[in-house]
């Protein structure tokens, strides 16, 4: 039948895969457009067996990680591990669940220890296979700082992934500079006059990044595995000191159901209290922007680290200053605006 | 080839025939002469194939290496003293996985009170981590055994420590003997790792152990130890053979066989020794003198041989463990351990902080432990007039202040007014 | 290489260690059933045809979609979509437009020509279809495809029942229906048109059927007693409609007037203003909030400038005008007359007060209970006669064509049991996929494509179709737009989540497998599932 109308339809642009977007993978989407995660051939860099916790999210960020690394080098890569979780439940002797050649040295010296097989490899003649080196947010910006600072200074070709889970969680959560402000840990706990993590503490890790002028700073969320990817494919492109700090939350120390893990990340962006960024040599060159802004009493109610700021007003005042510090992310890093369009 | 260099840069020079390829380097008195020629050396390009990192600690010196040798490449760096002590962790960490990573010692006294002149006390507070440790006695040593040390650490894959005495040998402008590339290649081969990290065949390094495998892995750690007293003086004597010098293996000995007393000494004060030999030679001691090369591993069974049936054994070194004595000594004590006709050992603590070993002290001290033995420590030249006064001070006084500065102005004191007399 | 001992180990020695013992729960994958297939009153599998179409392949699409119901390109364009009403997609931005797909994936089945798979083996059984209007078109195809001999016989002169006389043109032009109807016929039924059966027991005799599907409908319009003069025209609406299709037209005269608030009324309005009325008026008894007819076809009808008089009842006509009576509503919202009256001008009245079933052709059968003007049936469509089935308007129901469409497909299950002498139970029901169970979290956002609409002035002076189709880019959009609830489609997300890497991918089609030696039952899967397609169950200790 023919429609002879003056067609009144609405123009809207056509988003050709508005659904699943955001998801891992897409049947309709051609393989180039999916993520790594979602090829049955991706690497599985980190595979089954290991002893993390149910739903913990730095395996999570992990696999994410070195699966694209993994892709973008043709598996030319090595990774350097700090102590802490990461290392501790993938590699108790007999079993390890790296599928990848992994050496872990100690706990503050990753940085350091991959400037030297990046440097093996390329007086061996293979500058094509790189060096990562990867650990947790006490391993990266408490003991591992002078290492990773030195790396950064020297232009060393390492790319260095921090999994910030807010606390030295492998030894019975303690609490690391890079814990936020009222946090519950085993050593700031929930009592007293000012209860949990004190304000004023705690290091920006990236932003000291960006400070020492690398070609490539990022922060990433488990939450955004295409940003994830993103990131690491473009950092594992470029030659030199690479730093990406992913938020990876988790469930024992957090307090939180193990179902939540990726939940919880989503909420850390979408209320401001984790900026998602990427900046290169010295400046900050773009942010992901907040899709369904929230306030961050959506965020701390879920994790039981924060439960001690919902039972008087003086935890309310306290919330209203983390939601103060929210509101300052999003200024400071432009999260609230449009997207550009993929 | 003959040549009149200071000792670092003649270790430098003997580093680089070795074909190191990851060298990393963090300054500390008095090592940073060694490490600044091999940095020149690749700078120029003399020295090829060699990434030079300058690293921002000697932790993080220790760890590059680390990196660099578990990914195959050939590592080398140097410390002293409060550098070995930052780098701690690592050197154990080194030596738990087996990476043949050699290490240079400019040995220097451990503070506080800060000091940068020789002690042995840094090689000491490390002889218990798994690392074979040499001691060289001159410069032309120095070169030797640091080509004996990539081929031990690489053949055994366990790290070791080349102790040279900061200043004394470092800073020293000596007549060495360096040897030629080729015989160096000979006698040295590429590195072959035991493990390695390749993409081609990924292997995971580094696990935790539990207490279901911790033990074992630790006495072959000790099994490896002593596979290298049995390969120290093979490769010495292969080093023997194709460049014409006798390094001795674990340990040499100096006009040793007849003699009643034997002095037992590490380093370069075995040269002022050896003097101080010939000279009560002449005058009708019978003494000798055992200069130990290896300290780790110790040669137990080979000083318990040559010991036993002496009357007298000087132990004398530039280090004690605080409250028990010389380190030394008690390794030559457990080396008589249970032997028929066992020498009386007297301990010698000398030369603390640089200070100076001369011929008249030596003297004194071997005469002495022949006519009237003394049990524990004897601290050679104590000064115990200022040492007297300052006990007495603190038993007087409650804030006494600190033990050095006050030392350093009694010593200033009594200058003085021997200036004044 | 021989690795040192218990330092250095081999990739992958991880795969030793069964983490699933960790499990106090476990994920299975469910399909629950979306709010759309439980809403279609035909039971479509509407979340399943709209997979086929998302990813352009239409055909599929439409042979899933016919595996329910044979007239998508109608239902297209006279379905009220309650599809659409429990669509879970309007809790994110709008409700997936599957109506607007169903019409497009029905006329691209017209335009390419697909037909329907015949049968594979006949039955040797006849069945008897009276009336050849949605239900029983239905109800003949779904037989026809199991294999029965089916005959459909139809009073009127061709076929189609309300949809060619009863739903106008411009809602539904005829050459849409002509072609699905053909389509079904070509399977191989039987149609007798103009064969009034007047006697349903003599005719199945007659033509040795062993069973019968009665889908009369009600095409009698209702009237109620309104004192009239002599040349007062008044007919009623359904007359009114059928009439459009033939030759003789009406003729309403300038200002017309509509007595009802049905669908019905909405129709016969809009086409009196079709036929030249200037005016046409919709007088009902209540309040617009109240109007039985679909919102959408009365803001259509106010665009067209048909004029709504609510809150009124006409008390009697004569010649050019009406006396109507102002009602008002009492507390319990009925209407009660407020005892003012008023004239309204009008050249002819056209009542919309309801239809009635004709049942002369269930005369003396036995066993049937008649009520309200109705056949009653049992759960399995069954009258109280053996053999003899009824569905559609003439039974207890929402009179819609979908609705009939509905009943004839489930009459058709029951028919096919009994012949065989067996009965059929309907497959239970799977858990809804309410929107609770879903993550729209992963959906982008799309609002609903808008379907292109005639011009005001066009709409009032023609037949043309007054709401156009989608073309293909705008319907892949729309289909594209579902949330597919309870069902897997393949997202990834689960085995991308997953930090035990214990989701195994099946490959395309074939969806995923829980590897259940290494979950640990966290539980991630089924929280970022966006179409709820993972339950947790407590594992078996």
């Amino acid at each position: 039948m023919t429609d002879s109308t003056a067609s009144a339809a609405a123009t809207q642009k056509l988003r050709f895969y508005q659904k699943g977007t955001f998801t891992v993978g897409n049947r309709l989407a051609p393989d180039a457009e999916r993520s790594v995660q979602a090829s049955i051939d991706r690497s599985n860099a980190l595979t089954c067996g290991h002893r993390a916790c149910q739903g913990c999210g730095e395996a999570l960020g992990a696999r994410y990680a070195m699966d694209v690394a993994m892709r973008a080098t043709g598996g030319n890569l090595i990774a350097v591990n700090a102590t802490g979780c990461l290392e501790v439940f993938t590699t108790p002797y007999p079993e390890t669940s790296w599928q990848m050649p992994w050496l872990h040295s100690l706990f503050g010296n990753a940085a350091a220890v991959a400037t030297g097989v990046a440097a093996a490899m390329r007086v061996k003649g293979r500058p094509e296979v790189r060096a990562i080196a990867q650990g947790g947010d006490g391993g990266t910006t408490d003991i591992g700082f002078g290492c990773l600072s030195g790396m950064f200074e020297r232009n060393d070709d390492v790319l260095y992934i921090c999994y910030d889970n807010e606390g030295y969680m492998n030894t019975g959560v303690q609490r690391s500079s890079a814990t936020p402000p009222t946090a519950r840990t085993a050593t700031t706990p929930a009592m007293g006059p000012e209860p949990g993590n004190v304000f004023g503490t705690g290091k920006n890790l990236p932003r000291i990044a960006v400070a020492h002028g690398i070609p490539y700073v990022a922060t990433a969320t488990v939450a955004d595995l295409h940003d994830l990817e993103r990131k690491v494919m473009k950092a594992m492109g470029i030659h030199g000191a690479r730093y990406i700090h992913i938020h990876v939350p988790c469930p024992l120390g957090w307090g939180s159901a193990s179902h939540d893990t990726i939940r919880l990340a989503r909420l850390a962006v979408e209320c401001g209290l984790f900026p998602v960024f990427e900046a290169e040599h010295g400046a900050v060159t773009n942010s992901r922007k907040i899709r369904r802004p929230v306030p961050v009493d959506e965020y701390l109610k879920p994790q039981r680290r924060f439960a001690h700021l919902f039972k008087d007003a003086a935890g309310a005042q306290r919330v209203a200053h983390l939601q103060a510090i929210a509101d300052h992310n999003i200024l400071e890093y432009k999260l609230l605006g449009q997207e550009e369009d993929a | 080839m003959l040549k009149q260099i200071e000792g670092s840069f003649s270790t430098a020079e003997a580093i680089a025939l070795c074909r190191p390829e990851v060298i990393c380097a963090y300054p500390i008195t008095p090592q940073t002469h060694i490490v600044e020629g091999l940095g020149e050396m690749v700078k120029t390009g003399e020295l090829k194939n060699c990434e030079f990192i300058n690293v921002e600690s000697e932790f993080a010196a220790l760890s590059v290496a680390i990196g660099a040798s578990a990914a195959g490449a050939r590592a080398y760096t140097a410390t002293a003293s409060q550098g070995l002590l930052f780098m701690a962790e690592a050197v154990y960490n080194a030596a738990g996985l087996g990476l043949p990573i050699v290490m240079t010692l400019g040995n220097r006294a451990i503070g506080a009170p800060i000091n940068i002149w020789n002690d042995h006390s840094d090689a000491m507070s490390m002889r218990d981590a798994g690392w074979l440790q040499l001691f060289a006695e001159s410069n032309q040593d120095s070169i030797d055994l640091h080509i004996q040390a990539f081929r031990l650490a690489e053949e055994l894959s366990m790290p070791v420590m080349v102790c040279v005495d900061g200043f004394i040998l470092t800073h020293a402008v000596e007549r060495v003997d360096m040897p030629a590339q080729a015989d160096v290649d000979a006698y040295l081969p590429p590195y072959e790792p035991v493990q390695v990290l390749d993409p081609k065949d990924p292997i995971s390094i580094g696990a935790m152990v539990g207490p279901d495998a911790f033990t074992e892995v630790r006495f072959l750690q000790h099994y490896k130890q002593t596979l290298a007293l049995r390969l120290i003086p093979e490769f010495a004597a292969e080093f023997q053979t194709r460049f014409g010098r006798d390094t001795g293996g674990l340990l040499r000995t100096y006009r040793a066989d007849d003699a009643e007393m034997l002095v037992v000494a590490m380093g370069s004060i075995n040269g002022t020794i050896k003097d101080t030999i010939d000279e009560m030679r002449a005058d009708g001691f019978s003494i000798g003198l055992v200069t130990i090369v290896s300290f780790r591993p110790f040669p137990t069974e080979a000083l318990r041989r040559l010991l036993a049936g002496r009357k007298h054994v000087v132990v004398i070194e530039k280090s004690f463990a605080v409250g028990m004595g010389g380190q030394l000594a008690n390794n030559v004590d457990l080396a008589l351990r249970n032997t028929p006709a066992a020498p009386q050992v007297h301990s010698v603590v000398a030369g603390l902080g640089g200070r100076a070993i001369t011929r008249a002290s030596l003297h004194r001290v071997f005469r002495r432990a022949m006519a009237q033995p003394w049990e524990g420590a004897h601290f050679l030249d104590l000064n115990e007039e200022i040492i007297g006064k300052e006990l007495h001070h603190v038993r007087k006084v409650r804030r006494s202040g600190p033990t050095a500065e006050n030392l350093l102005r009694r010593l200033d004191q009594a200058a003085q007014s021997t200036a004044a007399e | 290489m021989k690795h040192p001992f218990a330092i250095t180990l081999d990739s992958g020695s991880s795969l030793a260690n069964l983490t699933g013992s960790w499990r106090t729960m476990r994920p299975v994958y469910v399909d629950r059933l979306p709010p759309c297939n439980q809403a279609c009153p035909a039971g479509e599998n509407i979340q399943a045809w709209l997979y086929h179409a998302e990813s352009g392949d239409y055909e599929s699409a439409w042979r899933v979609l016919t595996q329910d119901n044979p007239l998508p390109a109608v239902m297209g364009r006279v379905c009220y979509h309650p599809c659409e009403g429990g669509c879970n997609r309007a809790k994110v931005d709008e409700a997936v437009g599957i109506n607007s797909v169903e019409r497009f994936l029905g006329d691209e089945a017209i335009k390419r020509g697909w037909k329907f798979t015949p049968p594979e083996a006949e039955t040797a059984k006849r069945v008897l279809v009276v009336g050849a209007g949605p239900s029983g078109l239905s109800a003949a195809y779904h037989l026809r495809r199991m294999g029965h001999a089916v005959a459909i016989y139809d009073a009127g002169p061709a076929a189609g029942g309300m949809m060619r006389f009863g739903i106008p043109k411009y809602r539904l032009p005829r050459d849409v229906l002509d072609a699905e109807v053909k389509r079904i016929l070509d399977l191989g039924v039987e149609l007798k048109l103009n064969a009034k059966v007047d006697n349903i027991l003599d005719t199945m005799k007659a033509g040795r059927f062993d069973a019968a599907f009665l889908a009369v409908g009600a095409h009698i319009g209702k009237r109620s007693f309104i004192p009239a003069g002599s040349a007062s025209k008044i007919l009623d609406a359904v007359t009114m409609l059928r009439s459009m299709e033939g030759e003789d037209k009406p003729l309403l005269g300038r200002r017309v007037v509509v007595y009802g608030g049905g669908n019905t009324a909405i129709d016969a309005a809009r086409t009196a203003k079709r036929m030249g009325a200037t005016e046409a008026i919709i007088v009902y008894r209540r309040t617009r909030e109240r109007m039985p007819a679909h919102d959408f076809e009365v803001e259509e009808a106010l665009e067209e400038g048909i004029m709504m008089k609510w809150l009124s009842t006409i008390k009697r006509m004569d010649e050019g005008n009406l006396t109507v009576e102002k009602m008002r509503l009492d507390k319990m919202g009925f209407p009660q007359p407020t005892g003012e009256f008023e004239t309204l001008e009008a050249d002819s009245l056209v009542l919309a007060l309801g239809q009635d079933v004709d049942l002369s052709l269930l005369d003396g059968v036995p066993g049937l209970e008649i009520k309200d003007g109705t056949v009653q049936v049992a759960q399995n469509m069954m009258t109280g006669h053996d053999g003899i089935f009824a569905g559609g308007d003439m039974i207890p129901s929402e009179r819609t064509v979908t609705v009939a469409v509905g009943h004839g497909k489930k009459a058709a299950r029951h028919i096919d049991a009994w012949l065989r002498g067996d009965v059929y139970e309907p497959a239970e029901k799977h858990e809804m996929a309410s929107f609770d169970k879903l993550n729209a979290w992963y959906y982008a956002d799309a609002p609903k494509t808008v379907r292109p609409m005639l011009e005001g002035a066009r709409r009032q002076s023609t037949f043309e179709e007054v709401q156009g189709g989608l073309d293909e880019t705008n319907a892949l959009y729309e289909a594209r737009r579902c949330l597919s609830c309870g069902n897997c489609f393949e997202c990834d997300n689960c085995y991308g989540v997953c930090p035990d890497n214990a989701v195994i991918k099946l490959g395309p089609g074939n969806r995923f497998r829980f590897n259940y030696d290494y979950c640990k039952g966290c539980g991630l899967c089924a929280t970022e599932c966006p179409c709820g397609a993972i339950s947790m169950v407590p594992e078996s200790i």
